[in-house]
């Protein structure tokens, strides 16, 4: 790891098995990784590799079976099942490849959920998704119904509910794979706006080599191991973390 | 999220109404039978209440139904009055006899006599005429109400007129309804109509024909011109239950207070009948088509929601704050689905009112409704919440 930011994400000898026996299948095999705060991060490897399984471990989703995994200064592991949901509820920000958009909920509703389960009222809620909801050009669809926009909207719709708390840290599995190339530019361009703070950082997990230029780095992974790390186009530090 | 959920129930149009048509057929279902059940089984005591306010019924120990024919004998009248505490004893005639119309077609009659000097046990209810006037000879009231219990006259007769002496009347002719003056033969003897009745329904859909006791025996066949029981009023301050005692122990009869023999023949028809098993199948059958449509509904509305659950869960939403939305879920589509059923249960108990179906919705048939719904929608949930409780958050990154 190079430069002068601060760890975000610190992992050390990361385990994790799936099944018992026979059938068990090793999905990671010791993984080390220092993700950088204010940085975007991809995530890239062949199908199977452990990606999904690696996220959701530093996502507080999956408990790992080994190893140590540290997320803000916050180790994931001596949190009891109650205080990780809401550790995540207040940390992360989620983007998922299906877009989960609830059909039966208006769009601003949708993105207001996170702010919800933080105990806001629904209506501020859905007053700051509609801001939000402004901002990433969806303007006036906030009564709509999700399922009446695009792929591409409803793709930014699920990246304003994964943005609307601020979370510190925003993982994507596939961001991009349902866009058409400028679509899914747009939409990294959007997510890679939110990393340049020092108490940020954003992992992307991608096939996508379209988007592979806006990494700050990317962790290549393979068979359950950090194979190498690439360092991306240089690029100017954030203004806050420059001295 | 509460509010969340209510929308996404309503939000979800077919499977809600569906949902909502399963619980409100099954309350319907289970409210209707029970409403019917109730005012078919009141109807076979229904007499007790319409003879009104006596202490004691006096009757056969053997007899286990009100109707019953169970004849006590001519000296049990006196034998009553003998004993202390009873102010008054009176007789009562209740049996089925058959009447001759004008036009020669017959119908089944259900005749009661009452006391020739008190009159106890009359009508409830006189629709014209004066009970008095049952001391006039040959003098019957008759029950006017619905057109199966009442009896039917030839309209070409006008009312209080014989047909001339070789007059031909066409028993399928047009009717008209009985009125005051009215002829009719029971049992091949004269009975003149001098007053119009009304009585609750009873079981034996047979029109109620009043006359004296005196009477009765005259028109029954000679092998029934029996008492069929003995009306007691207490003197003033006389403890009803030493009384019944006393009775039964100087007469060897039995004697019960109106509730209690109509709690008796209530029971002989709960039991002896297969009316409560018939009417049990169809409410359980309410419930089963509930549970089954309702209640598998609702399992795929949950299992529909599942991955937004997951997704809910992932954004760091607590299981017990999804268990509340599941559970408000169902809440909300009980109670509305329970109204539903309550209200088309009680229009048609409205509709019934009055007519000759048996409908009786006591406060404790929507309760009953109400906890059968209760029990589809616990079950339902359970199973949905369990989905739910197992739901894994990591899941949400999975494919479709
Ligand atoms: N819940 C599970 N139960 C059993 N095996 C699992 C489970 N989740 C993942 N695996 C296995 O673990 C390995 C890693 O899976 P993972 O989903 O992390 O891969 P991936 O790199 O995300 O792949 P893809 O690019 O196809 O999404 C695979 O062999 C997969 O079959
Ligand atoms: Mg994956």
């Amino acid at each position: 790891m190079s430069d002068a930011h601060p760890i975000a994400i610190r992992l050390r000898g990361v385990t994790k098995t799936f099944g018992k026996g026979e059938s068990a299948v090793p999905a990671l095999r010791g993984i080390d990784l220092d993700v950088p705060a204010g940085e975007l991060t991809m995530l890239v490897g062949p199908s199977g590799c452990g990606k999904t399984t690696l996220i959701s471990i530093l996502a507080g989703l999956l408990s790992r079976d080994g190893g140590e995994c540290t997320v803000f200064g916050q180790d994931l592991g001596a949190l009891r099942r109650d205080r990780l949901s809401a550790w995540r509820r207040d940390n992360v920000g989620f983007i998922f490849q299906q877009f989960n958009l609830v059909p039966q909920l208006s769009v601003a509703e949708n993105v207001s959920v996170p702010l919800v389960l933080k105990g806001e009222s629904v209506a501020a809620s859905v007053r700051k998704a509609n801001e939000l909801l402004a901002t990433l050009g969806l303007e006036g669809r906030g009564k709509g119904a999700p399922l009446k926009l695009s792929g591409g909207q409803q793709q930014r719709v699920a990246i304003a509910r994964a943005l609307i708390h601020d979370p510190r840290l925003l993982v994507c599995d596939e961001p991009t794979s349902a866009l058409d190339a400028e679509l899914g530019r747009r939409v990294m361009n959007l997510i890679k706006d939110r990393s340049r703070r020092a108490d940020r950082a954003v992992l992307v997990v991608t096939h996508d080599d379209r988007i592979f230029h806006l990494a700050d780095s990317i962790a290549h992974v393979d068979d359950g191991r950090i194979d190498r790390i690439e360092r991306g186009h240089q690029h100017a530090a954030p203004k806050e973390l420059r001295p | 999220m509460l509010r969340f959920a209510i929308k996404m129930l309503f939000g979800d149009s077919a499977k809600f109404y569906g949902i909502l048509l399963g619980l409100g057929f099954a309350s319907l279902l289970i409210a209707q039978q029970a409403s019917i059940f109730v005012g078919l089984m009141s109807r076979t005591f229904a007499f007790i209440g319409e003879v009104g306010h006596v202490d004691l019924w006096v009757f056969d120990p053997t007899q286990s139904y009100v109707d019953e024919p169970k004849p006590l004998r001519a000296t049990a009248l006196e034998r009553v009055r003998g004993v202390t505490g009873v102010e008054w004893a009176a007789p009562l005639y209740k049996g089925l006899l058959v009447a001759t119309l004008p036009d020669g077609s017959r119908q089944v009659c259900d005749v009661i006599g009452i006391d020739d000097d008190t009159l106890a046990g009359g009508p409830a209810e006189i629709v014209a005429g004066s009970l008095a006037d049952l001391r006039l000879p040959d003098a019957v009231m008759v029950e006017v109400g619905s057109s199966q219990q009442q009896l039917r006259f030839p309209a070409e007769l006008p009312p209080g007129a014989v047909p001339a002496p070789g007059q031909m009347l066409d028993p399928k002719g047009p009717k008209r309804p009985v009125e005051i003056g009215d002829i009719i033969e029971l049992n091949e003897r004269r009975a003149r109509v001098v007053g119009l009745v009304k009585c609750s329904e009873t079981f034996v859909a047979a029109p109620t024909v009043y006359t004296v006791y005196s009477r009765a025996i005259t028109y029954a066949p000679p092998a029934r011109r029996v008492m069929s029981s003995v009306l007691v009023k207490a003197v003033d301050g006389q403890d009803t239950d030493a009384l019944a005692e006393r009775i039964s122990r100087e007469t060897g009869l039995s004697a019960l207070r109106p509730n209690d023999y109509s709690m008796r023949t209530l029971g002989y028809w709960m039991r002896e009948t297969g009316i409560p098993i018939n009417f049990g199948i169809a409410i359980a059958l309410g419930f089963f088509v509930g549970v089954a449509i309702a209640g598998q509904m609702f399992y795929n509305f949950t299992l529909d929601n599942l991955r937004y659950f997951g997704a809910f869960k992932a954004m760091g939403a607590s299981t017990p704050r999804l268990l509340g939305m599941v559970a408000l879920q169902a809440l909300v589509a009980g109670v509305l689905g329970l109204g539903l059923g309550l209200g088309a249960v009680s229009a048609f108990g409205l509709n019934a009112a009055g007519g000759k179906l048996a409908f009786k919705m006591l406060w404790q048939i929507p309760l009953i409704a109400a906890g059968a719904v209760l029990v589809i929608c616990i079950l339902a949930s359970v199973i949905s919440m369990w989905k739910v409780i197992r739901l894994d958050p990591a899941d949400v990154f999975k494919g479709p």
